[in-house]
């Protein structure tokens, strides 16, 4: 029902800036998941669309307007809280009608209405209870529900799923897609530090990290092509393994002399100046494969943990760096201590020089913090 | 013997005795009566651990037995004899008596004004005070201030209060505040406005507030109790809104004598209310700080999610804020009726009930120890006992239910 504009947009604290040059377009009926590591600016950037904290700089726009001084309740926007914040001293039907009698809607229109939302959650033999006499995955959906009966263009979520047990997240983040599911052309932003949520649930993923956006793309694009050594840590787990190498061949096939002795070739172009330029190869945990010939890294196994499904190589730390981690498929016994050699398909190795990816070099360098964990 | 040394020696065996006690009977519950050794030594160490609390417990009991349980038996002995005729029993004649008493009634009436104003208006004050406060950088200052007074005692305060309504002749400086300002006003437009219209809207104000009040309680949900409790309390406030708009008409009316300093105590009824303002003054420091420190533990996120719901300010803090501190509220309200209800020093040291000013405490002071009239005396003093126990009782309720 509404789409989102954010030109420019800035948050700061007397000197100190939390958000900078945030730029973003949303299209109405997207889902969009605003993740990063805590401290990130990303609950804070969700205020500024609600309304709660003041925008400091640059402009929002809902559905075409500039809202930037329009206060919460006219921006036609409904907030889901990560603590719920249900009025304690209400029954659910009272906390679901509250918006609409300020409102001064007629109540033949609020009765029906939170019908609907009742019926749409499941929450009909709960109308007339306390907050205090619910559980925390129904508390959740109370939350909704009070978002859902003011009929709004754009939903936000404060991590909404964080103080439920692990359990309850999974059936509740299920929960969620399927509401998205029945209303498709309602917009909706979540913000969240898991990235299982977000790769989950999202239409587009915004990875905000050091006060600026690190990429926006869905949560394909961000685990296959990472703009950045952020992202391209920050999402999966384990996070990637970078290691530092020389170009030696460019082209359309990029080939790396690792620094560790080694090997890597890339499907990442790159250009005949690029040759001798320092870089960093990435290469994920679950691309790494035993290598017969040739190999881009060689290490000894430190220790190694059998999940059944996989079992995670930790090599040993060489020269200080991050210990560099495989994942295998199946069981692998007897690896501990012995000496392997890992390669990897070149359409999965990427190539990062000075930070940025190779595949986005035309692309201006963002001021991020370079370390995702 | 010199009186420092007196009061350190008595220090020193208060302290010493009151040690010695807890060491010396635990030594011979564990040494004497049941020694953890032996062939009973488990069970001697549960016995043991079963008498321990009485024995710290044992102290505050005695203690609490003979200078609070007793005198209320004794209190109500004496109500009921007749000192002069041999200490015979007499039955209810001197609660006939006092009933018969023009002045107890008056103690009664204006006992039930201090009961309705000083508790509301403390409470509100209060609130207001919290609320206000509470989000600017000198709020702190200002509560401290506020607080301030809750350090003076009564009669301190009532000196200082008997300074502001202090007259002096005509034509002389007035050192009394009240008639410093009084003595400004000439019947002119300002007079008006100060005197007849400001008066009015505040006490319509207070109309609208004990309308809203009833209203709210009238909207409770609960059983036969709350059903006949909701009653009262409406017809209360309807009584105080017809009382509100007599006293308007009466305002409207009223011919003030311009010109002339006034012996503000000596003016009937009205003197009760400048009493009570001492113990509003007072009293509204600690309603601000419970008060404050329940509305720093209301959850921000509710108050946001109103803020989205699009609630104002004023809806905000009458249907998100006050019905969450309404536990607090009400405890804070009922304390203060238990100080109202004992209110004694502030009228004995300003008018020692005379002009009309009575209440209940005053009175029993009067007849016991003034009349020597222990009969009567005793029978107010259980008068008070029986006004404060339900109260007390519910307060005690009320807080345990909000510490749980």
């Amino acid at each position: 029902m509404a789409n989102l504009k954010l030109t420019d947009v800035a948050k700061s604290y007397g000197t100190v800036n939390v958000l900078k040059n945030i730029d973003l377009d949303i299209e109405t009926g997207e889902l969009i998941v605003f993740v990063g590591p805590s401290g990130c600016g990303k609950s804070t950037l969700l205020r500024m669309i609600a309304g709660l904290e003041q925008i400091t700089g640059g402009e929002l726009q809902i559905d075409g307007m500039v809202v930037n001084d329009v206060p919460p309740s006219q921006r036609g926007i409904a907030m889901v809280f990560q603590s719920y914040a249900l009025y304690p001293h209400m029954t659910v039907r009272e906390n679901m009608q509250f918006a609409l009698k300020i409102a001064k809607m007629d109540a033949a229109q609020i009765e029906e209405r939170v019908e609907r939302a009742a019926k749409t959650l499941q929450l009909h033999n709960l109308l007339d209870r306390l907050p205090k006499e619910l559980s925390g995955g129904q508390r959740q959906r109370v939350a909704i529900g009070r978002s859902i009966v003011r009929d709004p263009k754009v939903y936000l979520f404060d991590e909404p799923l964080s103080n439920l047990d692990a359990a309850l997240r999974v059936a509740t983040r299920i929960e969620i897609a399927q509401l998205k599911e029945q209303m498709p052309n309602s917009t909706m932003i979540y913000v969240t530090h898991d990235q299982v949520e977000a790769m989950t649930l999202a239409t587009r993923i915004v990875v905000l990290a050091g006060g600026g956006i690190a990429q926006v793309g869905t949560p394909l694009d961000l685990y296959e092509r990472p703009e950045n050594e952020f992202v391209a840590q920050f999402i999966g787990s384990p996070a990637m393994n970078l290691l530092p190498g020389t170009i030696v061949e460019t082209g359309d096939r990029t080939v790396v002399d690792m620094e560790g002795g080694g090997r890597a070739v890339s499907t990442v172009p790159s250009r005949e100046a690029d040759r001798g330029m320092a870089v960093n190869i990435g290469v994920r945990p679950e691309d790494f494969v035993e290598a017969d010939g040739a190999h881009i890294f060689r290490g000894k196994v430190g220790i190694t943990e059998a999940l059944g499904e996989v079992t995670l190589l930790y090599f040993e730390p060489q020269g200080g760096a991050d210990p560099v981690i495989g994942k295998l498929q199946g069981i692998h016994k007897g690896l501990r201590g012995q000496d392997v050699a890992l390669t990897a398909d070149p359409a999965k190795v990427h190539v990062f020089m000075g930070t940025q990816s190779l595949l986005y070099r035309d692309r201006p360098v963002k001021e991020i913090a370079t370390k995702a964990h | 013997m010199d009186a420092a040394l007196l009061g350190l020696s008595t220090i020193i065996i208060g302290v010493g005795g009151c040690l010695g006690y807890f060491y010396f009977s635990n030594l011979f519950l564990d040494r004497v009566l049941f020694p953890p050794k032996g062939e009973n030594a488990g069970r001697n160490i549960n016995r043991a651990n079963q008498i321990r609390p009485w024995l710290f417990v044992f102290p505050a009991m005695f203690a609490l037995g003979l200078y609070l349980g007793y005198p209320v038996f004794e209190t109500l002995r004496l109500s009921l004899i007749d000192r002069s005729q041999d200490n015979a029993f007499v039955g209810f004649a001197n609660y006939n008596q006092m009933f018969a008493e023009a002045k107890f009634w008056e103690a009664m009436r204006n006992n039930m004004l201090w009961l309705i104003v000083v508790p509301a208006v403390s409470t509100a004050f209060g609130l207001l005070v919290a609320q206000l406060t509470d989000r600017i950088g000198w709020g702190n200052i200002a509560k401290s201030i506020i607080f301030m007074p809750m350090a003076i005692s009564f009669v301190g305060a009532s000196v200082i209060f008997k300074l502001i309504y202090d007259a002096r002749p005509e034509g002389t400086a007035q050192i009394g505040v009240m008639n410093a300002v009084w003595m400004s006003f000439e019947g002119g437009i300002g007079s008006f406005i100060f005197l007849k219209v400001f008066p009015i809207i505040l006490i319509l104000s207070f109309a609208a507030m004990v309308a809203y009040i009833g209203y709210i309680v009238l909207r409770m949900a609960g059983g036969v109790w709350v059903m006949v409790l909701k009653l009262v309390a409406a017809l209360f406030s309807v009584w105080m809104v017809v009382l509100s708009v007599q006293s308007v008409w009466g305002v409207a009316t009223a011919n003030l004598p311009y010109g002339e300093p006034q012996q503000w105590l000596t003016i009937p009824f009205f003197n009760n209310f400048f009493l009570m303002v001492v113990l509003i003054w007072i009293q509204t420091g600690f309603a601000m700080v419970i008060l404050s420190a329940a509305l720093r533990g209301i959850p921000e996120e509710t108050v946001e999610a109103a803020v989205v719901d699009g609630a104002n300010p004023f809806q905000i803090f009458f249907k998100i804020k006050v019905p969450q501190i309404m536990p607090t509220i009400v405890v804070v309200w009922t304390t203060i009726t238990l100080t109202v209800l004992k209110i004694f020093d502030i009228v004995f040291a300003m008018t020692n009930g005379q002009w009309q000013t009575q209440v209940l405490a005053n009175y029993m002071y009067d007849k016991l120890f003034r009349a020597n009239d222990w009969g009567v005396g005793s029978a107010s003093a259980m008068i008070i006992m029986l006004l404060v126990s339900p109260i007390l009782i519910w307060n005690i309720h009320n807080a345990r239910k909000e510490m749980r």
